[in-house]
């Protein structure tokens, strides 16, 4: 019933749009992989990064990529204060601590974007958003294919820092011994909050990829956050090729699930998936441990 | 003390019940039974929440089940609204049950157990959404009969009046279990799992209980709900919302306290009203309120309003007997 | 009463424990020695539950419980403290040992009434009403302790109960220790300080990196050359009895 070029369009679509994904799980997972703490904030954060870029369009008449490199440093910022001034010392380093005050500041910002945006969904016109790129029989969504290259590109931007900045060796140093690295006199709370705004700075990134091809309200960012969620724990919590992987696979599954069981029963697969994870394999297909 | 508490919390509820027969305009007693539905969910979140220290994001999977059994039953099967309400209950106690084996068995605790609730939900929610004998997308409604037997009033006050009643029934719950063994055990899983077992306690099967426990009592209030709206959707039934409103709730009041979720309810849905009516109609500002108070209490009231006041009481005890 | 056979865990690669047995008579104190990380704590957790093992098998009382879940164990009277002190630290104390009494009662006024005689026998009587978090190492000790013997436990297992208590608050806790032997309960203990091995212990072990290489009287263990050399190295015992020969 449907011709094998559909389907593999919904795939290879899919796939890119898992790229994006993964982005966005690649910050999660970074700072999980640090700071070990969930942050539920993450995709009100998200939502934040594509008002942002909204704004840069609709005001200041950028293009949403070219807005990209405006938002990044911002939510860079954000980030950094956030976890430095905020759940840093308001969770007090519990378990639950931070959980609970980072779902508060998911709220937050989610209401606080309603009260400023209202719930009104916004987009942005481009004249490439419908654009397509054929490949053999494939028709390839324009967006999605930039989508897909630039998360690539900053996925080994990503691996760069960690591995030959200082900033990135003190972060994997205190990633893998917090005590120790502080003996040596690396400032952790310094080092999460940079690791947290990276994480963040990530979400700039993956808003501005997602605007010309999707929306945003306040809740948009809500509907993102399970799905990096399982993102991460299939890639294993705080593995980094992991959520590469992860996001790639999720991003195939909702695209074959959409098409097979319809819009909005769509994202049952992801959840599913997520729910076996989680009671099965709670390390991953790639865990560390 | 404890006992002073318990007799705090049902001179309140007779004060509101009071009041409610003198006389209420409608939308206060609209907004104090929307206060009970809450306090009942909270009460029912911090069963497991606070005192097993299981933080569940997805009690909504409960109360939802409990306003769609309530509402199919009578709607489809013209099942009397009170034998609804029962099942609802037991079927909202057995989604519990369902959870919690998969998730314990699994060892799940902390953020994992937090985010695997919220993933049931939000699969509850998708299916209830798409399926038919659900009303899908376009939700449902329960027919409009008077009658006690129908637990719908013409006079509000009555079912308001009922409402009190249930609370009530939870709390002297609570207090059973804050003076049983099950709940001595529950506690003692939620502060060090390890010694509780070298103690003999088999922790799964007290986890096992109090899952069920906790989402009855929250199906229960689902089921009320939907009695009072006489509609419900899937959004509605099993949206975020409802799990996040019974966490604050109980959190805010003080989780693991006999009257923490009462307070908590009665405080975010006064506050929210007063917030409400000072930013002229802008929606999602008692949200933002609700989300930093939370912030707040975790920074500086870990047990929330109930524990800091305790806490308070001690101090000053301390700081006279030292004078 | 037990009987630990050949038991064995490895962790990736790491061999905890070597195929160590050990025996404990009824009516006995029973000391388990060896040096850091020799597997001691590790064989406990085997005999208590809560590892299971690569190999070997626990008997109690004649039956075989190797599979057993440690929550079964405990209602056989099998009780255990931890060498890290795992409190309930937002209870109070009389609440802390309340938990192990309910394992015979369900009347929570009992098992408070029970909470504080055991509290009583431990040298806790006047802190009952104190948060466990706010005691102090020593109390924290005794608090497991109590806690262990509110289970009513046929064979207390102490994973070093005096480590880190001064001279003072030892002399304190030994006689505790041998009176409830002397109500009847079986014990053994992992102990780093001699004196108080040589003072309580009928029969002592030795565990060396994951192997039983000693046991017998505590007197006899303490000059087997092999356990001199476990303890302070490779050639020990033969420098000492060369040293005792000069000096005298």
């Amino acid at each position: 019933m449907y011709s094998p070029t559909i389907i593999l369009e919904a795939l290879v679509n899919g796939l890119m749009l898992g790229a994006v994904y993964a982005l966005i799980a690649l910050g999660l997972t970074l700072i999980y992989g640090v700071l070990h703490i969930v942050n539920f904030a993450h995709g009100a954060l998200l939502t934040v990064s594509m008002y942002l870029v909204w704004i840069g369009c609709e005001y200041f008449g950028l293009d949403p990529y070219v807005a990209i490199l405006f938002v990044t440093p911002a939510m860079f910022a954000i980030g950094y204060f956030l976890q430095r001034l905020v759940i840093g010392p308001a969770s007090r380093g519990s378990d639950n601590g931070i959980l609970l005050v980072t779902l508060g500041l998911s709220i937050v910002i989610q209401n606080l974007l309603l009260a400023g945006f209202n719930s009104d969904t916004r987009t942005i016109v481009t004249d490439y958003a419908f654009g397509v790129i054929p490949l053999g029989p494939l028709l390839l969504s324009q967006p999605r294919v930039i989508g897909l290259a630039v998360s690539v590109v900053t996925a080994g931007l990503l691996w760069l820092v960690l591995n030959r900045t200082d900033i990135g060796k003190a972060i994997r140093a205190v990633a893998k011994e917090k005590l120790g690295a502080s003996l040596v006199g690396i400032d952790v709370a310094h080092v999460y909050a940079m690791t947290f705004a990276i994480g963040t700075a990530c979400l700039a990134i993956a808003g501005g990829l997602l605007m010309p091809s999707f929306y945003v309200s306040p809740t948009t960012g809500a509907a993102f956050v399970l799905v990096a969620f399982t993102i991460v724990v299939l890639g294993g919590m705080g593995s980094i090729p992991g959520a590469l992987i992860g996001g790639l696979l999720i991003g195939v599954v909702e695209a074959a699930s959409s098409l097979f069981l319809g819009d909005s029963l769509g994202q049952i697969g992801i959840f599913l998936i997520f729910i076996l994870v989680l009671l099965f394999k709670p390390t991953g297909l790639f865990g560390a441990r | 003390m404890k006992k002073a508490e318990l007799l705090c919390a049902l001179a309140f509820l007779i004060v509101l019940g009071l009041l409610a027969l003198v006389g209420l305009p409608g939308n206060i007693l609209n907004l104090f039974i929307f206060m009970m539905i809450i306090t009942l969910t909270a009460q029912g979140w911090n069963l497991l929440g606070g005192y097993g220290g299981l933080s569940s994001f997805g009690h909504a999977a409960f109360f939802g089940t409990g306003a769609y059994a309530m509402t199919v039953l009578q709607t489809s099967f013209g099942i009397n609204a009170w034998v609804a309400l029962v099942c609802g209950v037991a079927l909202g106690a057995l989604v519990g049950a369902f959870i919690g084996f998969l998730s314990f068995r699994a060892g799940l605790k902390g953020s994992y157990f937090a985010l695997i609730t919220l993933a049931f939900a939000e699969v509850l929610r998708i299916l209830a959404n798409s399926w038919d004998f659900t009303g899908g997308a376009a939700g449902m409604m329960i027919k409009l009969q008077n009658g006690f037997a129908y637990l719908q009033f013409s006079d509000r006050r009555y079912f308001f009046l009922i409402l009190l009643v249930f609370v009530a029934l939870a709390l002297f719950l609570s207090r059973w279990l804050e003076r049983s063994a099950f709940g001595a055990y529950l506690i003692a899983l939620r502060e060090n799992d390890q010694a509780a077992q070298a103690l003999g306690v088999d922790i799964f099967r007290v986890k096992m209980q109090a899952i069920t426990l906790s989402a009855g009592l929250t199906a229960l209030a689902g089921c009320l709900y939907a009695q009072n709206f006489l509609f419900i959707d899937a959004n509605v039934a099993y949206g975020s919302w409802i799990s996040i409103e019974a966490l604050f709730a109980a959190i805010v009041g003080g989780a693991g306290t006999l009257i923490g979720p009462l307070i908590g309810a009665v405080l975010l849905l006064g506050l929210g009203e007063v917030t409400k009516s000072f930013s002229g109609g802008i929606a999602g500002l008692d949200l933002v309120v609700f989300g930093i108070i939370l912030v707040l209490c975790v920074a500086f009231a870990p047990n929330g309003i109930r524990g800091f006041f305790a806490n308070l009481k001690r101090r000053r005890s301390a700081a006279a007997e030292a004078a | 009463m037990l009987k630990a056979q050949n038991l064995t865990k490895r962790f990736s690669g790491l061999l905890a424990v070597d195929n160590a047995s050990i025996e404990v008579q009824q009516g006995s104190i029973t000391g388990l020695i060896g040096p850091n990380g020799a597997g001691k704590t590790t064989l406990f957790a085997m005999i208590a539950g809560f590892l299971p093992p690569n190999g070997g098998s626990v008997t109690f009382e004649g039956e075989d419980i190797t599979q057993e879940k440690p929550h079964l164990r405990a209602r056989r009277g099998l009780a255990r403290t931890f060498q890290i002190v795992q409190p309930f630290a937002g209870l109070n104390v009389r609440d802390n040992i309340a938990v192990g009494a309910y394992l015979h009662t369900k009347d929570p006024d009992e098992a408070k009434r029970q909470a504080s005689l055991t509290a009583e026998k431990v040298g806790l009587g006047r802190e009952l009403d104190k948060l466990a978090s706010g005691l102090t190492i020593a109390g924290r000790k005794r608090l497991e302790l109590a806690r262990a013997l509110a289970t009513r436990p046929k064979l207390l297992l102490l994973d070093e109960v005096l480590a880190g208590l001064n001279p003072s608050e030892i002399r304190d806790v030994l006689p505790i220790i041998r009176q409830i032997r002397d109500e009847g309960v079986t014990i053994l203990m992992i102990e780093h300080i001699m004196q108080a091995v040589m003072n309580l212990c009928d029969t002592v072990h030795v565990l060396s990196q994951g192997k039983m290489i000693a046991s017998g009287e505590p007197r006899i263990v303490c000059n087997d050359p092999a356990v001199i050399e476990a303890y302070l190295g490779h050639g020990a015992a033969e420098r000492i009895r060369s040293e005792g020969k000069a000096n005298a």
